[in-house]
């Protein structure tokens, strides 16, 4: 790739406001977000719970539909009526906090769905697909184990995978390690490493600070629903200059 | 000896128990070949519930995707055309529900017939219509409680990795939905097939019927109707362990 291509914006976010109506008054669970995404980066996004941090990534892929603002993906603004968000959505994969395997079917069948029924892949080029993926996050033996039979760990790392069977420009994480046991948030977190080194753009919202330190090209720092700091891994946890962000840091670290 | 003589008459009367019940059950059932009312009426009654079932699956399965969908996505949806016609199809379908759950099947099915369908000769098609659309009100509530016990996760997975709506529900939402109603659809039929027995009320020769006829030629009350109550028992076993089969190879497959 060449530089200029790294420096390409995939995600291009202005003015994303998201407001609820209730009886205190309106709510802003996002006020006035501006942001880029840019190819190949890892963008990490953290802040106290009820910051928005989560509602903002799944506006990325319109799961929340905002109140305000634009979202242009790859050139499109999704937010417009006229764009066709389910093909847009193929570009952009997700993983949740509880993993969202479809628990009627096997592991291969979880993967190879989403390929066969919107790519029409044919059914050998689709498993061949999640057999090389699922050999690349060590689980090649459980192809045909249904969702159940899976630990919590591995559980997420098919999750990841199946995501990656679409072959997605863009990855969006929704605290993918928050429902594990701590003993198997390294696993999910190394596949999420060597995917980030391989050069996939992610978008990660997560309460490990250790990986954001370590695999964030960026950091984005929220709380009511406002972006109050953004910047290197460094500057965030070495330097940070808003108050809040100090005793965030504090109370984590 | 007094034993011997004891036993004698215990055997006595057991025979004799036994030769007036042989009489009783040869009028009731052998004589001008009465037993064709009640295999003719069995004959009835399945045809009917089989039509209304499928009917009630069709019905109940578009209602409750219009509810579903009404509840899940109105607060979601840009105003429009779509939009309107969701809301008027809504609400189509909830008077419907209200209206079918309100009142009593065998008033339906005397409406269907004497009214609605004042000039039609088929009576069965007339009962497996008003059945059918009975059902369809029950069928609708079960499978809506279906897909809205699926979690939301689970549609929220489909749809991120670009399944339209439609092919959320198709593929992800319904499988697991109908699995976990299967249990209460299956009750729905067991129901339905003995609600069939008012069938009666509108001239149909149904199993129930069918049995009340035989009353009222022979006067005798217990083998007709005794009959009639041990066939739908047995059916409704037959389909119960048939019910209980299927859901212990859906859950195999889960594990």
């Amino acid at each position: 790739m060449s530089a200029d291509m790294n420096n390409d914006i995939i995600i291009s976010v202005e003015g994303l406001s998201k407001h609820y109506k209730n009886k205190a008054g309106v709510i802003y669970a996002l006020d006035d977000i501006t942001t880029d995404i840019r190819r190949g980066e890892v963008l990490v996004i953290i802040g106290p719970s009820g910051s928005g941090k989560s509602t903002f990534l799944r506006s990325l892929n319109l799961l929340e539909r905002p109140t305000e603002g634009t979202i242009t993906f790859e050139g499109v603004d999704i937010t417009s009526p006229e764009s066709d968000i389910n093909k847009l959505r193929q570009k952009m994969g997700m993983v949740f906090q509880h993993f969202n395997l479809f628990p009627h079917l096997t592991i291969l069948d979880n993967m190879t769905l989403a390929p066969r029924k919107l790519l029409k892949m044919s059914d050998y080029d689709a498993t061949q697909k999640a057999l090389e993926l699922l050999e690349r996050v060590g689980l090649q033996d459980r192809a045909d184990a249904y969702p159940s039979q899976l630990s919590g760990g591995q559980k997420q790392r098919i999750a990841i995978v199946r995501a990656l069977c679409m072959s997605p420009d863009v990855l969006l994480f929704d605290e993918p390690t928050s429902a594990l046991d701590p003993e198997m948030v390294g696993e999910v977190l190394d596949v999420m490493k060597s995917l980030a080194k391989s050069g996939m753009t992610m978008a990660v919202v997560t309460h490990e600070m250790g990986f954001a330190k370590e695999v964030g090209s960026r950091v984005i720092f929220m709380d009511e629903g406002k972006i109050i700091e953004e910047g290197t891994p460094s500057e965030i946890f070495d330097n940070p200059q808003n108050e809040r962000l100090q005793s965030f840091l504090a109370k984590v670290l | 000896m007094y034993s011997f003589i004891l036993a004698n008459r215990v055997l006595l009367g057991i025979g004799s128990w036994f030769a007036d019940k042989k009489d009783e059950f040869y009028m009731n059932f052998i004589k001008e070949d009465r037993y064709m009312y009640l295999v003719n009426g069995l004959w009835m009654t399945l045809r009917i519930t089989f039509f209304a079932v499928l009917l009630g699956i069709v019905l109940g399965v578009i209602a409750a995707i219009v509810r579903s969908t009404h509840d899940k996505t109105i607060n979601e949806m840009r105003p429009g055309f779509g939009k309107c016609l969701l809301i008027f199809f809504n609400a189509i379908v909830k008077l419907y529900l209200t209206v079918i759950r309100g009142t009593p099947v065998v008033v339906q099915l005397m409406i269907m017939y004497y009214i609605i369908f004042a000039s039609s000769t088929n009576a069965m098609m007339v009962a497996i219509l008003a059945f059918g659309i009975n059902s369809g009100a029950y069928v609708a509530e079960i499978i809506r409680s279906g897909i809205m016990s699926i979690d939301n996760g689970q549609f929220e997975a489909g749809r991120s990795l670009g399944f339209n709506y439609i092919q959320t529900m198709y593929y992800i939402v319904i499988p697991q939905a109908l699995k976990n109603v299967l249990p209460a659809l299956a009750n729905e039929f067991i129901v339905l097939i003995k609600e069939t027995s008012v069938s009666g009320y509108v001239g149909i020769m149904d199993l129930t019927r069918g049995g009340d006829v035989i009353r009222s030629r022979t006067f005798v009350a217990f083998m007709p109707l005794i009959a009639v109550a041990l066939i739908y028992l047995i059916i409704v076993v037959i389909f119960s362990k048939l019910v209980t089969v299927m859901e212990r190879r859906l859950r195999n497959s889960e594990r």
